[in-house]
């Protein structure tokens, strides 16, 4: 499965998109996000989208081998 | 064709684009258009858009649809640009065209309201060589306000 990194998140992870495999909850996708990654991650301001649809609670993620997880900071607009 | 929704990856032509819509709505008694560029401000060399496709284009079909269902209109555009561009490029263009022009000033301020607040777009400008992601705007947002 794939996370995808927007914004700032791309700079704090040092690439656009990571492979990971699945399955992933909350809890497993912290551990692989290290450091400031993870912190930024967990801020409340920061969503995450699975395969396309932003979760209401990020903390209920639950994905699997094919799925796309993208982490999303405040968006600035357009 | 009621709505024309795109996300453009090149230059963004809003004459031609206008010339198009304006050709596509022969019955509208009015279109409001209105161009976003960037700023030429400070000491901003670049800058530089960031979407994500599943997300950013379903989020301004949703936003045609509801500028839609709220105004008489024949018809909407919106388009936007992502990737590098410099001071002075036209970033987007809204247009909304209807039988009477109070409904397309409303209905195009109300998307761009929207657009410049709700769209997932990530902003980063380089300055002095340097590149730094922009974070929301308050004014933005209360600019949505008058919305709700």
């Amino acid at each position: 499965m794939k996370l995808v990194f927007l914004g700032k998140l791309a700079d704090l992870a040092g690439a656009p998109d990571k492979d990971v495999p699945g399955p992933l909850d909350w809890r497993g996708l912290l551990d692989r996000l290290p450091g400031p990654l993870g912190e930024a991650t967990k801020g409340a301001k920061v969503k995450l989208a699975l395969n396309g649809t932003v979760l209401a609670d990020k903390t209920a993620l639950a994905a699997n081998d094919g799925d796309e997880v993208a982490l999303l900071p405040p968006v600035s607009g357009g | 064709m009621a709505k024309d929704v795109r996300i453009l990856h090149g230059e963004l032509s809003p004459g031609t684009a206008m010339n198009l819509f304006s050709a596509a709505h022969p019955e509208a008694g009015g279109i409001v258009s209105f161009v976003g560029k960037v700023r030429p401000d400070k000491d901003v060399e670049e800058l530089e858009l960031k979407h994500y496709a599943p997300l950013t284009l379903a989020g301004m079909e949703e936003l045609a649809d509801a500028t839609l269902a709220r105004w008489a209109l024949d018809g909407l555009l919106l388009h936007h640009r992502t990737g590098p561009m410099h001071p002075g490029d036209p970033i987007v263009l809204v247009a909304a065209a209807a039988r009477h022009r109070r409904d397309a000033f409303q209905a195009a301020e109300f998307a761009m309201d929207h657009l410049k607040s709700d769209a997932w777009f990530w902003k980063r400008e380089k300055r002095a060589g340097e590149w730094h992601w922009v974070e929301p705007r308050a004014e933005d947002h209360t600019d949505l306000a008058r919305w709700t």
